[in-house]
């Protein structure tokens, strides 16, 4: 393995970009794919199947084969509200091998105390999504229920292609919520991918349950848009 | 990957041993039949020390695949290993689980 090409392939994973190392087993040579870069030919159909199904393995391409690794980069949540549900969805999602980080600009909500150990920011949306945009690979989960600071993160949400936008509110908030999203001019069919109300409909009452609701939701939409992009 | 994973993340271990100037093997799941314990892509990286960080298995044929790092570190020549219950190595070495697997090793630069 060329070191050049270990450095620059942990440098696209820290930088939560796809990428696909490539390896000719036949000389030993490789080489670091990003998602952006063009192959052109079969060997480029190979590695853009493997982009979009995430799946690792050995093609044969006009009589040579490669080994194809897959790094995507890990699912995260990123969490708008310092909420009772927040508490518990930090606790499970790391569990579930989720790294999650929780926005709230409300300092009442957004203490040291009740977060202990979590990726806690607070700060408005507005600001905090600036320096640490959300990606295809994020899910967000907007739990405030106050328009102020939920809007804007899932506008954002909706146009940065995140796998999984959450939305928490009754059907009546969220009717007022679409009319408004559809007010600042966002696009019917975008605002049709949030999933409101959120959370698997699993009956949840207390905090804890609507968290276990909010989770399997996101791992279903993580799983679910692999075999939907295998399929495309 | 933060910090913390990092620590915990064969490639970026890799790269840090080359960054101390020590000689490293990265091994690779590439192709794997029946249940193997680690997924196709799975790393296992090790020093000319026989240092080893990560795995390409549930731990039943790591020891094989560092004696044979310290013949590719030296050789400089990459290998496919294949190891499973059809095979003696494997009956020697075994993969309990019952699968089969290919690992990819070879020297990092």
């Amino acid at each position: 393995m060329d070191p050049h090409c270990l450095r620059k392939l942990n440098a696209e994973r820290r930088a939560r970009r796809a990428v696909v190392s490539l390896t000719d087993l036949g000389d030993g040579r490789d080489r670091i794919v990003r998602e952006a870069d063009a192959v052109v030919g079969p060997l480029g159909e190979a590695i853009t199947a493997a982009f979009r199904s995430g799946r690792s393995g050995v093609v044969e391409v006009e009589g040579r084969s490669y080994f194809l690794n897959v790094h995507l980069p890990p699912p995260r949540i990123v969490v708008i509200g310092a909420v009772h549900i927040s508490q518990a969805l930090a606790a499970m999602a790391k569990v579930a091998g989720f790294d999650l980080s929780i926005v709230d600009p409300r300092t009442a909500f957004a203490t040291e105390e009740r977060f202990a150990g979590v990726d806690l920011v607070a700060d408005w949306p507005e600001d905090v999504l600036k320096q640490r945009p959300l990606d295809a690979y994020t899910a967000l989960v907007a739990v405030t229920h106050d328009p102020k600071i939920d809007d804007f993160p899932i506008r954002t949400a909706l146009e940065a292609g995140c796998f999984y936008v959450g939305a928490l509110g009754s059907r009546k908030t969220h009717a007022r919520r679409v009319e408004r999203l559809l007010g600042a001019g966002m696009d019917a069919a975008a605002i049709e991918r949030i999933r409101a109300p959120i959370g698997l409909d699993i009956g949840a009452a207390s905090p804890a349950e609507i968290a276990v609701a909010i989770l399997a939701e996101v791992i279903e939409a993580f799983r679910r848009r692999e075999l939907n992009r295998g399929a495309a | 990957m933060d910090d913390a994973t990092d620590t915990l993340d064969p490639l970026a271990v890799a790269e840090r041993w080359m960054d101390d100037g020590r000689t490293v093997a990265v091994a690779t799941v590439v192709e794997t039949w029946g249940s193997a314990p680690r997924p196709v892509g799975s790393h296992l990286v090790i020093d000319a020390d026989g240092n080893f960080h990560g795995s390409v298995s549930g731990g039943c044929v790591e020891g094989a695949v560092i004696t044979e790092a310290q013949d590719v570190i030296d050789s400089c020549e990459p290998r496919m290993l294949e190891f499973g219950v059809a095979d003696e190595t494997a009956w020697r070495v075994g993969l309990s689980c019952g699968g089969r697997i290919r690992v990819y090793l070879e020297r990092l630069g």
